[in-house]
């Protein structure tokens, strides 16, 4: 049976990230696999991988809550591939109590590290593993500031950690899922051994 | 790595659209203070639109309508961490350039105040925040993207709690893209002269088979079930104005059309979340407005 990836489906650019992972199936020659947007907390078991996507992490972290999909998460078994909110979600430590963090990778991260909307930014940087450069899209985005032994960063800026790895999960300050470049999504994919 | 600023690029048409992606299944609530803000904020909104009055309240008030007080603006942006917008009258980039300059996440050029240039709207691509417009239909949507709006939302007729023109107006854009995508180009073509649109949006409307933009839905939305009608219409996400602080009950009808926008095609989930919500704000016939009360024709 092929892969299958969910996209956590409660608020933010999920048709984005469906359709990121989809081209990304499609150029691994994998016609088998599955990209499909999850709602509820009996699904996430039969996952592979897990995308949590971009949004507001205030209302995602409420929301997941709301559907009671928050153990189903901590217990998962697959990877997971978060950008923004995301990254905020998964954090150990999240600089505002108004989110709820899931706890899944061992790192302290800032919200909106950068400001606000006007300084959201466009820039080519360079991430571990890649030849070339990523051309990466922040948009009030967060940045680790603080990372324990197991988590490996991928990328840094003067502002902190805006990729990382800790095990399976990939955590990304910016949004892969918005430009075409998808060597991150086959960078993820190919560490869970797809 | 150290970040050379010039290496670094700001307010490109990608940041702009994908601010507006990231609201997406989400709900963005008026606000007139820093407390309306929390609230808001507590109950899971994307987003707050900073206010001096919300629109009904606008209506009552009577005579010009005019950007908020930056001091309103600013309250609100030090009380949350959510997105902060703010409204400008039509045409008038010099209240745009003062919300940018206060920092507001993204500018409404909304047809709710009074319009400041009754010909031509804000060329929108010359500022870094990004901008939302109002659309009644396809043709004045994608006028407004060809000027750089990053998110459209429906009309609607704002501050009457009547949802009847949101969804004459979603119905409408909608509408037109499902016969755009059954034309050929040469039609396209033709049709694109039709409703003033540019040919090449056009073309990408009908080829995506969806506005190249995130479009919410905005004017007159006041339940939980409003709220989840205009997503099942096709709305991204909804606006919602004077429905929630003119309620009996804002912190739990904030929640219940969160709730219901997360979950709008489920009706058990609708039906509880609609139980005991008191009244809502009381509403206007839209058809017993006089013609000076119509705000939807505000801007073409």
């Amino acid at each position: 049976m092929g892969v299958r990836v969910g996209v956590l489906s409660l608020q933010g650019d999920v048709s984005e990230h469906i359709s990121a992972f989809r081209r990304t199936l499609v150029s691994m020659g994998d016609d088998t696999g599955c990209v499909v947007a999850v709602r509820h907390a009996k699904e996430i078991p039969l996952l592979d991988a897990l995308a949590i996507p971009g949004g507001e992490s205030t209302t995602i972290s409420r929301l997941i809550d709301k559907n009671s999909m928050r153990n189903a998460i901590e217990r998962f078994d697959g990877g997971i591939f978060a950008t923004c909110a995301g990254m905020v979600l998964l954090a150990r430590e999240v600089d505002d109590t108004r989110v709820r963090p899931l706890g899944l990778m061992d790192m302290e991260v800032a919200r909106n590290a950068f400001g606000r909307q006007r300084e959201s930014f466009e820039a080519i940087i360079p991430v571990k593993g890649l030849e070339d450069p990523y051309h990466a899209i922040f948009i009030r985005a967060p940045v680790a500031t603080a990372t324990g032994a197991a988590a490996e960063p991928l990328a840094s800026i003067d502002a902190g950690i805006v990729a990382i790895r800790e095990g399976r999960h990939m955590a990304f300050s910016f949004h892969p899922e918005l430009t075409p470049d998808i060597r991150l999504h086959r960078m993820f994919l190919k560490n869970l051994g797809i | 790595m150290t970040m050379n600023l010039e290496d670094l690029r700001f307010g490109t048409e990608l940041i702009k659209r994908g601010f507006a992606s990231m609201q997406k299944g989400g709900v963005i609530m008026d606000v007139v203070n820093a407390e309306q803000a929390r609230i808001a904020e507590e109950a899971g909104a994307v987003a707050v639109m900073s206010l001096e009055r919300v629109p009904a309240d606008i209506r009552k008030a009577g005579g010009v309508a005019r950007m908020a007080d930056p001091k309103i603006v600013h309250e609100i942006i030090d009380a949350v961490s959510i997105p902060v917008m703010g409204k400008v009258r039509i045409g008038h980039f010099v209240e745009a350039q003062i919300l940018e300059n206060i920092g507001v996440d993204m500018i409404d050029e909304s047809e709710v105040l009074t319009p400041a240039d009754e010909e031509y709207h804000i060329v929108k691509t010359a500022f870094t925040v990004p901008f939302v417009c109002g659309a009644r239909n396809l043709g004045e949507a994608l006028r407004r993207i060809a000027e750089g709006a990053a998110m459209i939302r429906t009309k609607g007729e704002a501050g009457t709690g009547n949802v009847v023109e949101a969804v004459r107006h979603m119905h409408a854009i909608m509408g037109e893209i499902r016969v755009l995508q059954g034309m050929d180009d040469s039609e396209r073509a033709a049709r694109a002269r039709e409703i003033e649109a540019p040919f090449e949006l056009v073309r990408e409307t009908a080829e995506r088979g969806r506005l190249p933009v995130v479009n919410f839905s905005a004017g007159g939305i006041a339940t939980p079930a409003d709220a989840a009608l205009m997503m099942q219409l096709g709305a991204d996400g909804v606006f919602v104005g004077s429905g929630i602080f003119l309620s009996e009950n804002p912190v739990k009808t904030a929640r219940a059309i969160v709730e219901a926008v997360n979950n709008f095609e489920n009706p058990a989930v609708l039906a509880e979340v609609s139980r005991g919500l008191g009244d809502p704000m009381k509403g206007i016939d839209v058809h017993t407005l006089k013609e000076d009360e119509v705000l939807r024709f505000r801007g073409r």
